[in-house]
């Protein structure tokens, strides 16, 4: 299996999302509040994941434009859920050695007085490991 | 009616207004929220990889401690509520999730997700009853125009949050009426305001807020309700708007006149 096949594989796994169902109707970008800042919108992450070029969104700054609003989950007639991929393709990402995507130091720089304590949990969630 | 109660981190530092009028509020209205003990913070994001299985364990531990108290467990925040409630579902319903979970905890009774999971505002609504909140209300809160923001976490995904209809919700609205004020009619009530992002991308965080701000203020709103501490956090800061925005216990606690 070439390393292509294996990432497909793992993300398939790790979001447990199945492409197939997907009609193509594009209400998970329509109702995506971040999509105009995605390189790839979550629609492309279902049919981009299907044919395998996890290489590709793997190197795009979309992995961490979702905001785990649940919207393309609650709102997808075929109940694809395609949030799942965006996350598993940035957990592919953030799990390899050295390739956080934030670091606990870079946080004090970022504070500012009224910032509430699960946001620094939440960034440290989505963007290292 | 007592509750064990899981405040979250934020609720002891940046949203302790939350928390107080929550559990003033409680008491006036008779019922007892009583903090789990060596509560962990939840992680404030859900894991939603199937494969992630360290990352859920502080909120199966919420969980396994209210079930051998014999009790429901009740949230305030929303994301805390998002997090312990989509884990709950895990565990009843992901086999795998579920044994690994058990594997690694080492439980004496294994745990499938038995526990109730309630957000005080279903405690409101399903165990107290807005008619009886209306009733005990001091300080009728008569002619104040408020923005229910529900945002994402308290609704989505439906199917598992099952706290309202997630595209058209009237449990905020039915609680603004029950303190005497007038809810107002708006678009973006359960649209995201991009909370999770204010560290990484303050510029995005910045355009979501102004439009749910935009919004409120558009349709005549005085105020905006929300029980999130992030949402509040997000709103004020990066929304553009001098429209206060304040946490529904808040309110609550200024119409009980126990503020």
């Amino acid at each position: 299996m070439s390393h292509s096949n294996h990432a497909t594989e793992q993300v398939l796994r790790s979001s447990g999302v199945d492409v197939r169902k997907c009609m193509r109707c594009g209400k998970c970008t329509a109702t995506c509040p971040a999509f105009d800042e995605m390189e790839y919108h979550p629609h492309q992450f279902v049919y981009m994941v299907e044919k395998g070029e996890i290489e590709k969104l793997a190197a795009s700054p979309s992995i961490y434009k979702c905001l785990s609003c649940f919207a393309c989950v609650d709102r997808c007639p075929r109940g694809v859920e395609p949030a799942k991929l965006v996350e598993a393709v940035r957990l592919s990402v953030i799990r390899k050695q050295g390739q956080n995507h934030m670091s606990p130091d870079a946080i004090p720089a970022l504070l500012d007085e009224d910032m509430p304590q699960q946001l620094f949990v939440t960034a440290l969630r989505k963007y290292s490991k | 009616m007592k509750f064990s109660y899981y405040p979250g981190c934020t609720l002891k530092t940046k949203g302790k207004d939350l928390d107080r009028y929550g559990r003033l509020c409680a008491e006036a209205l008779g019922f007892t929220l009583q903090e789990l003990p060596d509560w962990q913070c939840c992680g404030a994001v859900y894991p939603m990889a199937k494969d992630e299985i360290a990352t859920k364990l502080s909120a199966v531990r919420a969980l396994v401690s209210t079930r051998d108290a014999g009790e429901e467990l009740v949230t305030l925040c929303s994301a805390c509520h998002n997090v312990i409630k989509q884990v709950n579902n895990d565990m009843k319903t992901d086999a795998d999730i579920a044994l690994r979970v058990n594997n690694y905890l080492g439980l004496e009774t294994p745990y499938h997700g038995e526990t109730n999971v309630l957000h005080y505002l279903e405690v409101l609504r399903d165990r107290v009853g807005f008619d009886n909140i209306k009733a005990a209300v001091k300080n009728p809160l008569t002619g104040r125009k408020i923005a229910a923001y529900y945002g994402c976490l308290l609704l989505r995904p439906g199917k598992v949050m099952q706290f309202d209809d997630p595209e058209n919700p009237t449990i905020l609205e039915d609680f603004i009426r029950a303190i005497g004020a007038q809810p107002v009619a708006w678009g973006m009530r359960n649209e995201c305001c991009g909370g999770y992002v204010a560290v990484e991308d303050k510029t995005q965080a910045q355009k979501r807020s102004g439009i749910v701000m935009e919004d409120a203020a558009s349709n005549g709103a005085d105020t905006v309700i929300t029980a999130c501490p992030l949402c509040l956090y997000n709103l004020q800061k990066n929304g553009g708007s001098t429209l206060p925005v304040v946490y529904f216990t808040e309110l609550l606690a200024e119409a009980l006149g126990v503020k």
